[in-house]
């Protein structure tokens, strides 16, 4: 009876508090939310709208929407900027990154998280070491000893660089992810014959594919955008990834506005096309990416 | 005799000949064969990493150009560091002063916006997105955006001017008071999303039955920030507070894209140096010992945090 009572006041009061505040509270929250949003996408806005307008237009106009659309612009930067060549650079850069992570990153989490050979506690160890050394470590000794491998100034030089530098967060992640599933499963398809390889390739893959998206999209993101080692590793324009190269040309057209947008759209174009249609696999992968390095 | 012994031994070889058979097997399986799945990776990793990190250790007790092999000179290029090269006294003050605003600033904004998005219902994943967009973008094409926005004849600061609010249209990435501030500024527009995104799963995982417990109490909003929300997000707060002080030495690609360090050395930090140093003045080993101090500073950050942790610490 008075536990009854107890009970429903404490309800009665949440739930008038939780009126009360629905009300009020929220108007706040949105308001600041709304000033944050301005924040973070009116820079993109003005960008895009520069990106249509002449440069007569950006100089009388420089933030406002555009009076016409000049599709000029995109063709003039694509010319100009060597995009061609360039974002096909870094295509390959991504994708061959991701490709080579992925196998060799899933062949290695898999044997860490499964099979536990000897020693698999030592190299953890090591790659948790290894994840806390800064590039600025190793990154004068890498390009001498590049130089003198000739891998100075190649695609598949820089490739390696990225392999390695994405590996630590590469095996962590896709170790946590396999470390989850039932052992069960695993020993009744050797029972039925398989062997290794199939074991990883038909059970665990299947069963691990969040994972490996995450880790795709981390590190495709992460190589998309690199600058400092493309910058460090690559002096030929013909191999150069956009951002190296969008730095080159944004220092040549200074003044013009107008194309630089257009050459800034193109480069953020395809990251955004894939961040709208996978929002949720972007945000939580690099939010859990972001921890683990 | 002896054929029976023959025979004799030959039997009792058959057991240990299986239990031989069985032992490689189970090597094969459960140590060549896992070992042979990790090599290729590691491999990569001790020769990208590993090897050079020890080379570069080595490599800063030499005066190595970075062409010919240099002459070992013990710890010179350190004590050069620390007490004759006052640029680098200068860039290493502009690292703390990047940390202070990196371990201030987009946390305030991060625990806000995340705390603001944590009790609303409706329209929070759109929020979220956006916040989240200039997260995912270039630091080529960010710089790009803001350098035209601060840009003082065309940028906000003139639309202000325009507007009869003066003093905003300076060229603030051109003058050696505000480069770094400004630096720091845009960076964060890049970072704080991200930031927000991670405490705002943090909040999410706390069970509502403590903020009504809070309110039964009479809490009022500070107070159930305080005493509910901080201990909720705390390990990844305190975890984020370590890593961002660890990338304040890092700190490069901006700054290399907006100012190169300057005016005037006004925004040079010890990454940058660094990369001078080593790829345009030829002074590899005076930049590898510069590579090795930005190590040592992010190892002492890292055991501040162990040892905190062994206090008892949760983090």
């Amino acid at each position: 009876m008075t536990a009854v009572g107890r009970v429903s006041l404490r309800e009665n009061i949440l739930q008038r508090g939780r009126n009360r505040e629905r009300g009020r509270l929220l108007v706040f929250n949105h308001t600041v939310l709304l000033l944050m949003t301005a924040f973070a996408i009116a820079p993109l806005l003005v960008l895009a709208f520069n990106s249509f307008k002449s440069n007569s237009e950006i100089g009388s106009n420089p933030l406002g929407p555009p009076g016409s659309l000049i599709l000029d612009n995109y063709e003039r930067a694509w010319d100009q900027g060597n995009f061609a060549i360039t974002m096909r650079n870094s295509v390959i850069y991504v994708v061959v990154t991701i490709a080579a992570e992925l196998v060799l990153g899933g062949l290695a989490a898999y044997a860490l998280a499964r099979k536990r050979p000897p020693g698999s506690d030592l190299l953890m160890l090591y790659f948790l070491v290894a994840s806390t050394i800064p590039v600025w470590m190793y990154i004068v000794p890498l390009f001498v000893q590049f130089r003198t491998l000739k891998l100075l100034g190649t695609m598949h030089g820089l490739i390696i660089i990225y392999v390695a530098g994405n590996a630590p967060l590469t095996i962590f992640l896709l170790r946590s992810y396999m470390i989850d599933l039932p052992r069960e499963l695993e020993d009744a398809a050797r029972v039925d014959g398989a062997n290794e390889f199939q074991v990883l390739t038909r059970i665990v893959l299947p069963l691990t594919k969040p994972g490996f998206l995450t880790v795709g999209l981390v590190v495709g993101l992460g190589v998309w955008n690199e600058f400092t080692l493309a910058l460090t590793f690559i002096h030929d324009p013909n191999f150069a990834p956009v951002t190296t190269s969008f730095f080159k040309f944004t220092d040549r057209f200074a003044r013009d506005w107008a194309l630089t947008s257009a050459g800034a759209v193109i480069i953020i174009f395809p990251v955004m096309v894939l961040f709208l249609a996978l929002q949720r696999q972007f945000i939580e992968g690099l939010a859990e990416g972001g921890i683990k390095t | 005799m002896a054929i029976a012994d023959r025979i004799g031994s030959s039997l009792a070889a058959v057991p240990d000949k299986l239990a031989d058979e069985g032992w490689r097997r189970r090597f094969l399986r459960n140590v060549f064969v896992p070992w042979l799945f990790i090599m290729p990776l590691l491999l990569i990793h001790i020769f990208v990493v590993a090897i050079p990190a020890v080379q570069g250790i080595y490599l800063s007790l030499t005066d190595w150009t970075g062409i010919r092999p240099g002459n070992f000179i013990g710890l010179e290029n350190y004590y050069q560091l620390f007490f004759e090269d006052e640029t680098f006294g200068k860039a290493l003050f502009n690292n703390i002063q990047w940390m202070a605003f990196f371990l201030t600033v987009p946390f305030i904004l991060a625990l806000f916006g995340a705390t603001m998005l944590s009790q609303i219902k409706r329209g929070g994943m759109v929020y979220r997105s956006i916040l989240f967009i200039p997260y995912v973008l270039a630091s080529v094409v960010t710089t790009t955006i803001w350098k035209n926005l601060l840009n003082p004849r065309k940028g906000i600061g003139a639309a202000l001017a325009d507007l009869g609010i003066e003093g905003f249209d300076v060229a603030f990435l051109g003058r050696p008071d505000s480069a770094l501030l400004s630096i720091a500024f845009i960076d964060n527009w890049h970072f704080w999303g991200f930031l927000m995104i991670l405490f705002l799963a943090a909040m999410q995982a706390i069970p509502p039955v403590l903020y009504d417990a809070a309110k039964i109490d009479g809490a009022n909003r500070w107070q159930e920030f305080r005493h509910v929300t901080m201990p909720g997000i705390r390990p990844i707060l305190l975890f984020m507070f370590m890593m961002v002080a660890i990338w304040s030495f890092l700190a490069f690609d901006y700054i290399w894209l907006l100012t190169q360090g300057g005016p005037g050395g006004a925004s040079e930090v010890i990454a940058t140096q660094l990369y001078k140093n080593a790829f345009l003045r030829f002074e590899a080993g005076y930049g590898a010992a510069q590579g090795v101090v930005i190590s040592i500073f992010a190892g002492f950050i890292i055991m501040i945090f162990v040892m905190l942790r062994r206090r008892g610490w949760d983090i």
